[in-house]
């Protein structure tokens, strides 16, 4: 019984990160500006680190929530250095 | 080290479900809004909804079912949930900063001026 219970919240809770990922793409493609296309590319892969942790309670395995913590960490990175770049024009000064 | 899901007694069940799926809603919630909402600065307020209580319900259901599935304590994903809940309001106001000076750049009339000497 709390196997199904589980794992059906798991597969719904998946669906809706999928779909929110999905729109988050449509806005990536669609702009219209460069800092739309850099907050689409954000909300993406926190919406990514979200299906990995589900994935990790849906298989049980602990593994998932290390990748979860690299992807949170390198993301950052990149939005940073994405809106440094917007700013200035360069990413190194 | 796997756990199944079918050890889990069924009121730890129902609260990880619950915060599952409470997590995944707030997620899609902030990005229908990322999606309709029409310009730019009203826009950057949306995802937050997916980095405050979205990773908030799924890390508490990701704690509760590794908790009770293993019989110990297990709040290694707070670590996420601190890690977001600072660096996502860097992002978000580095972005805007980068948005308002490029508006500003471009004379764009939608966006006021910068304020210059004391008030």
């Amino acid at each position: 019984m709390s196997a199904i219970i589980v794992l059906t919240a798991v597969s719904i809770a998946q669906l809706m990160l999928v779909a929110a990922m999905a729109i988050a793409s449509i806005r990536m493609f669609v702009g219209p500006r460069a800092q739309d296309r850099i907050i689409a590319l954000d909300t993406f892969y926190i919406n990514a680190m979200l299906l990995l942790v589900t994935f990790g309670v849906g298989t049980g395995r602990v593994i998932y929530f290390e990748a979860a913590l690299v992807i949170g960490m390198l993301g950052f990175v990149a939005t940073v250095a994405l809106a440094k770049f917007l700013m200035r024009g360069e990413v190194i000064e | 080290m796997i756990h199944e899901a079918a050890d889990l007694p069924l009121p730890a069940a129902i609260a990880v479900a619950t915060f599952l799926l409470l997590g995944a809603t707030l997620t899609l919630i902030g990005a229908v809004g990322f999606l309709k909402l029409p310009t730019f600065y009203e826009r950057i307020h949306a995802p937050t909804l997916g980095t405050s209580w979205g990773i908030g319900g799924i890390m508490l259901g990701s704690m509760i079912f590794f908790s009770v599935a293993s019989e110990r304590l297990v709040i290694h994903e707070i670590l996420i949930g601190v890690f977001v809940t600072i660096t996502t309001p860097v992002t978000f106001m580095l972005l805007a900063r980068a948005a308002l000076h490029r508006d500003r750049t471009e004379k764009n009339p939608k966006v006021p001026a910068k304020q210059t000497g004391n008030p």
